[in-house]
């Protein structure tokens, strides 16, 4: 569904990813790990196609269509949903109206925001005030009203409490399971997803396929996600560097 | 004899007054508008009416009040505890009138004042009983109907003790109406424990200026909210209300929401002079430009102890050429006082637009619901029939342009 071709990014004109490759079938669960600062969030934000994060080699396909000069909501349109870490604040736009827009009037808001405990804040403006757990939810309330084919999810976990971690752990495995039209041999779901966690607590609730490795913005390695996780648990992300060099001696 | 020669003291006054300018806002000169008529129009104007929030059938309004040109065309009361008249019929029917008749606005003022002095301006005249709640709002017209003229309008409110009620005022110009000229006198007076919400809605068009001088003054424990709402074109705006809290713990809100069109020029502003003990006051003000000019000017007195106030303007530019002004004030006489102010202009902030924009929404669409969330701040608490007539005049405006 996705392929992510040689690309590199800049963000105030300072580089920030180099020479990224990275594909997520359809109905793939792909996970981002790395440490703070390597580049995850820039990634998610360039495959949304931000202002800012400028594509200075490379390019992003979406179902094999190029879609590295897309405006945004072109982007949406095709099918991309982002759940970002700090969105900003709509002031005079409240929750329950942004989820009606976003769910072009499919979706009841009222239903929706029962199933996350979020029927208090539809009155409220989207994200003033919210704590961090409030505003995961208000995003996957909002992303579950778009619908996307591919999600990118930049971690959802973080800030979340432990009561509240299920309930979000349990909404995106059935956000990426909902609408299973797909066939082949995974079976389970057209929609594919790509998930930033630094913890991995989120991969208790969702059965993630391949797990990548950034390191100083670029990928240093990938594997099956939860051997990676126990590496990084067990080693540190110190790891990535020797892996990257690994690579770099095979290569 | 004292009082005539007082009388005869104010005239002078006001005759030298004739051609004071205003501190504030485009000089118009008077002499090139002559006097509106007094006579009375014929009345089918139904839908530039609706357009000023003014129900035709008044339904679920607890009186009516049109004043068109400087005559009154209807004048109406349907519920109790309510008085609606013609200010010049109260002065007949009460000698207390004398009271409040140019008692809070100054006639020598400026300009505008004296020529609404002079002309002895008719307008409403609206009274809530004392103790009354009254449970519906009372509605009220002012339209311009001559060309080339000036309408004088002269108003007093009057909240006796522990009375509430809600006024809504629509000013309008009626079809082919291009040049004219708006002068408005508005004195209210909210006694002990009285509330008074007062909404206008001006729905001026394109070369038509527009000059309203309110003062508002409080005794004890009363409470004023102002919401004003200016969002079509408009030759220029310049308007200071001014709320007097003489009493204690009272309280007064300002809020404004006003788009400046290419080639209008709005200078608006709020200002509460905080006389009694514990008194608090919010002004609020949402001005957008789509390439007209808006000051934004906002001022706070705090001259008793225990005083709060907090006063916020905010403004968007949207149009090539626009201008956005924003001046606030804060005055302190004495020390027990806790007075704030934030001022912010520029353009929609980009990671907004983008955030909607991956929600799938056009980035049109994103500016509209940005645009409408900004200026549903400033009204908040509006009836819900006129927070839609706003809708659709924010939908009609062109906001996409960045």
């Amino acid at each position: 569904m996705l392929d992510i071709e040689n690309l590199s990014v800049e963000v105030g004109g300072r580089k920030i990813l180099r020479n990224i490759n990275l594909s997520v079938n359809a109905g793939y669960t792909d996970v981002l790990f790395g440490p703070n600062g390597s580049g995850k969030s820039t990634l998610l934000m360039t495959i949304m196609g931000f202002a800012g994060y400028k594509v200075t080699e490379g390019r992003i396909l979406l179902n094999g269509e190029d879609i590295t000069n897309l405006p945004i909501n072109e982007r949406a349109a095709r099918g991309i949903g982002i759940m970002m870490q700090r969105p900003p604040n709509l002031v005079g736009v409240r929750l329950g109206n942004l989820v009606k827009v976003t769910g072009k009037g499919r979706v009841d808001p009222a239903v929706a925001a029962k199933e996350l405990d979020m029927e208090p804040f539809l009155e409220r403006d989207v994200n003033v005030g919210f704590s961090g757990g409030e505003i995961k939810r208000s995003e996957l309330l909002q992303l579950g009203a778009q619908n996307p084919c591919l999600y990118l999810l930049d971690e959802p976990e973080s800030g979340v409490d432990l009561v509240s971690i299920e309930k979000v752990g349990a909404k995106v495995h059935d956000m990426l399971r909902a609408g299973t039209t797909c066939a082949g041999w995974k079976m389970q779901s057209g929609k594919a997803a790509l998930v930033i966690t630094h913890t991995g607590q989120i991969l208790d609730f969702i059965e993630a396929d391949r797990g990548y490795v950034m390191c100083k913005g670029t990928i240093a390695c990938s594997g099956n996600p939860r051997d990676l996780l126990a590496e990084i648990r067990k080693m540190g992300y110190e790891e990535c560097v020797k892996c990257k060099l690994k690579l770099t001696q095979v290569a | 004899m004292q009082a005539e020669a007082d009388t005869s003291s104010v005239k002078q006054k006001v005759e030298d007054a004739r051609k004071k300018k205003a501190a504030f806002g485009v000089d118009i000169d008077l002499d090139k508008y002559p006097e509106a008529s007094k006579d009375l129009p014929q009345v089918d104007e139904q839908a530039t009416l609706l357009n000023a929030g003014v129900i035709p059938s008044e339904e679920g309004r607890a009186g009516s009040f049109v004043y068109m040109d400087e005559s009154v065309v209807h004048s109406s009361v349907r519920m109790p505890g309510v008085e609606v008249m013609p200010v010049s019929l109260a002065l007949k029917k009460y000698d207390w009138m004398r009271d409040y008749y140019w008692k809070a606005v100054l006639p020598d003022a400026d300009k505008y004042t004296a020529r609404t002095f002079e002309e002895e301006a008719d307008g409403y005249f609206i009274r809530a009983l004392p103790g009354a709640k009254v449970k519906a709002p009372v509605q009220t017209c002012l339209m311009l109907k001559g060309k080339s003229v000036a309408q004088t309008v002269h108003n007093v409110i009057i909240v006796e003790e522990g009375a509430e009620m809600e006024v809504v005022t629509g000013c309008s110009t009626s079809k082919g109406v291009e040049r004219a000229l708006h002068l408005g006198i508005s004195e209210f007076y909210i006694k002990k424990q009285g509330a008074l919400t007062f909404t206008m809605i001006h729905n001026w068009s394109e070369l038509i200026g527009v000059r309203p001088r309110t003062v508002v003054l409080q005794e004890e424990d009363s409470t004023y909210i102002s919401n004003y709402v200016a969002l079509r074109p408009v030759q220029s705006i310049q308007t200071y209300p001014t709320a007097r809290l003489d009493g204690k713990n009272s309280f007064a809100r300002f809020n404004t929401v006003a788009i400046a069109h290419p080639n209008s020029e709005l200078d608006l502003g709020s200002r509460v002079i905080m006389n009694g003990e514990g008194s608090r006051c919010d002004i609020i003000s949402r001005t957008i430009t789509t390439g007209g000019k808006v000051i934004a000017r906002g001022q706070m007195i705090g001259a008793a102890p225990g005083i709060r106030g907090h006063l916020e303007c905010r403004g968007l530019i949207l149009g090539k050429g626009g201008v956005q002004i924003a001046i606030p004030e804060l005055e302190a006489r004495v020390a027990d006082v806790e007075m704030t102010h934030e001022a912010a202009v520029g353009k929609i902030a980009q990671d907004q637009i983008e955030y909607l924009m991956s929600r799938g929404l056009s980035e049109e669409e994103a500016v509209g619901i940005i645009v409408r969330g900004f200026l549903e701040v400033g009204i908040r608490g509006l009836p819900e029939a006129l927070k839609h007539e706003i809708d659709i005049t924010i939908e009609k405006t062109n906001v996409k342009g960045m």
